[in-house]
């Protein structure tokens, strides 16, 4: 038991953060299909950065290093992000074309990177980033078995950034501005609001925030990474859609679709689930599944941000 | 005098002229976009292997031609898929949709046509046609849902299809191993002779080359034909234009937001059975995404959302990918090639803006140069 819930909260952080970077950009308007190319790229050289950090001759601590490439990431996202703003702010491209060119050229531009410089498309790297036990807090019954043993810095660093989003988003007047763009931007324009800064800002933002979870997914989930982050972009934008665009339901939907990603590759040391004998690709299947179901049943009253996916033109009614 | 004759009467070679101005201006944002492509491809190769750039953009742009014929039909082989994946992409641009989901009915319709490669026993040229028609109807269905649920709840296709995606492959996964696995390959069994689609292979020295192609390019004229003649095609484009205007001219909306995915996605599926009903192509058991289901937008888009464009856009995809297979001899991955499309794609999403660009900078230029001259006029008046 205490092993799935460690096991969960390794899958649940990186969707989080990812799923609030979705938050960040479809909340002030912006369509963002692109999470798992802007996962992928970030992750390519923030696990680069850890590896050559790993291997230098007086290597810094492990857990500055696992720091260092999760900002790192952070910066390529939000960089490689700011293609997607162009084109779909300032070019009023097709928000799902110019995303899914980002997508095809995340993963092209890795391996072709990788293979040139080193020969070979893996990127390995130590795995040495865990925590086993968090001094004082880990002592706690339970809860310290459960949180504070195992686990990983990421953890925290995303209690941290929930925290931070939520308030920006509903407690400050940055937050009510990215809100107010997504949902009538004529008249946030009225209002003296700078439709263009605001989505710029928040689609930098969605790319940071999926860049840093493109790293995290891959150094709490393997010892290499091989240009893949494995569908987690889009079920980021499944947990978005699930969580309904607000950032309490997107914790939970996390912790749902963590769970399930956990069971389809941990069910075999469960009794209880092995004696179910399902096949495996139907635990992997069924988040997606959720997903539709919830869509088809919510779409007609879903709380998506009004103007998401439109083109603003200035004197539009 | 001569000149003033020359221009009342156009000679032929001014008619030619004028139809090659006419197709170069229509062909311009995809020409802009592959030549975008293209430099930002050979950009990154100087980056990482500056003296062999060179030589590689040439073994890239020609390489699909240099060895022989089998190339050519390898490039048919590949093209038709690809072509057809292109036309569906069209059928649901025309109709204001979006079906991002090709991968998993091209997936689902391909393990459709495999199981009854594999496992039925159909005599004869019936055997691949049944495989066949199974891969539309399995490509269909995947299409359809998507569409039905956007028509009865609104529900966001491109996301529904997203899911879809992730829910076919999967599943697909599943079906393989447990009906048709082929245990020390980890993928599908190899179909019956007689549900590989016929092939003309030995007129291309011994490429796999098949019908598939024709196939392909009969779909895209039939499609150019329904859009263009029909009033189906008529309705069908009209929906996309403008949901509420045609709802007021007495078409169903949403009859035709189903029968559009549910076209695409058959066609879509026409593709998986070509791709697979093929000896030595078989499904795979990991569980990535197809990577073909996702050469039809860049198809659609640089054929600009035309059926007919879609065959050159699909072919000319499919010389490259050949061009990119040669570089490797020149020690450049294959990748390129999808950095290069990436691009491509990127670059026809704001094309509209870059035409704009380039008009916008041809008006400046005029402007200046009557402003210029207006101001030569002023000095001499002065």
């Amino acid at each position: 038991m205490t092993l799935i819930v460690q096991l969960t909260l390794v899958s649940v952080v990186p969707l989080l953060i990812v799923a609030l970077g979705g938050l960040m950009s479809e909340k002030s308007g912006v369509t963002n299909i692109a999470l798992e190319g802007l996962m992928l790229l970030g992750a390519f050289v923030g696990i680069w950065v850890i590896r050559e950090l790993q291997n230098a001759t007086n290597p810094l601590p492990m857990q500055l290093i696992y720091f260092i490439g999760i900002v790192v990431g952070g910066i390529v996202g939000g960089l490689f992000a700011m293609t997607h703003a162009v084109a779909s702010i300032k070019f009023n491209a097709d928000q799902i074309i110019s995303a899914t060119a980002l997508n095809l050229f995340a993963p092209a531009f890795a391996i072709y990177t990788a293979r040139s410089i080193q020969g070979a498309q893996q990127i390995r790297f130590a795995a040495a980033f865990r925590i086993e036990k968090v001094p004082l807090l880990g002592d706690i019954p339970l809860i310290g078995e459960l949180f504070f043993q195992k686990t990983y810095l990421s953890f925290f660093l995303a209690i941290g950034i929930l925290a931070f989003i939520w308030i920006l988003l509903y407690k400050t007047k940055a937050g009510l501005r990215i809100r107010a763009v997504g949902e009538n931007p004529q008249a946030a324009d009225a209002q003296g609001i700078n439709i263009y800064k605001v989505r710029y800002l928040s689609v930098m933002a969605s790319g940071i925030l999926a860049g840093i979870g493109g790293v995290i997914f891959v150094v709490t989930t393997s010892a290499s990474f091989d240009a893949t982050v494995a569908g987690m972009g889009f079920l980021a934008i499944a947990v978005l859609i699930f969580g309904n665009w607000h950032p309490g339901r997107i914790l939970l939907s996390a912790i749902v679709f963590g769970f399930f990603r956990t069971v389809a590759s941990a069910y075999s040391s469960v009794d209880f689930l092995k004696n179910l004998n399902l096949p495996r690709e139907f635990y992997q299947m069924t988040p997606f599944v959720i997903t539709l179901i919830v869509l088809a049943i919510t779409s007609k009253n879903s709380r998506s941000p009004k103007a998401l996916g439109e083109i603003y033109e200035m004197g539009k009614r | 005098m001569k000149q003033n004759e020359q221009h009342l009467k156009p000679t032929f070679l001014d008619k030619t002229l004028q139809v090659l101005k006419a197709t170069f201006n229509v062909m311009k944002p995809s020409l802009i976009a592959i030549g975008v492509g293209l430099l930002f491809g050979f950009i990154i190769m100087l980056i990482f292997n500056a003296s062999g750039a060179f030589p590689g953009l040439i073994r890239l742009l020609t390489g699909g031609l240099g060895s022989g014929t089998k190339v050519l039909g390898d490039i048919l082989l590949h093209a038709a898929p690809v072509i057809l994946t292109g036309v569906a992409l069209v059928v649901a641009f025309k109709t204001g949709l979006f079906n991002i989901g090709a991968s998993g009915q091209m997936i689902v319709a391909g393990y459709a046509a495999v199981h009854i490669g594999v496992l039925w026993n159909i005599p004869g040229p019936l055997h691949w046609i049944v495989a066949l028609l199974a891969g539309i109807i399995a490509g269909a269905i995947w299409g359809a849902i998507p569409g039905i649920l956007k028509a009865l709840t609104n529900t966001n296709e491109v996301v529904s299809s997203i899911m879809l995606n992730y829910i076919g492959t999967y599943l697909v996964v599943y079906l393989v191993k447990q009906n048709v696995y082929n245990a020390s390959t980890a993928k599908s069994l190899n179909i019956q002779p007689s549900a590989e689609l016929p092939g003309f292979g030995t007129l291309f020295g011994n490429s796999k080359v098949n019908i598939g192609i024709f196939i392909a390019i009969g779909v895209a004229i039939l499609v150019h034909y329904i859009f263009k003649k029909t009033t189906f095609g008529y309705e069908l484009k009209a929906s996309g234009f403008n949901k509420d205007a045609s709802r007021y001219a007495g078409m169903n909306a949403k009859r035709n937001i189903v029968l559009s995915m549910l076209i695409s996605g058959a066609i879509v599926g026409l593709g998986g059975a070509i791709l697979y009903l093929v000896n030595g192509t078989n499904l795979g058991t990991t569980y990535d995404l197809l990577p073909e289901g996702f050469d039809g937008i860049s198809v659609a888009l640089l054929g600009l959302t035309e059926p007919i464009g879609a065959i050159f856009a699909g072919t000319f995809l499919s010389y490259i990918k050949q061009g990119g297979f040669y570089m490797q001899v020149n020690g450049f991955p294959q990748q390129i090639i999808d950095i290069i499309i990436a691009v491509i794609v990127y670059t026809t999403s704001i094309s509209v803006a870059i035409q704009l660009f380039f008009k916008h900078l041809k008006e400046k230029r005029l402007l200046k140069k009557e402003t210029s001259l207006e101001n030569l006029k002023g000095g001499s008046d002065k």
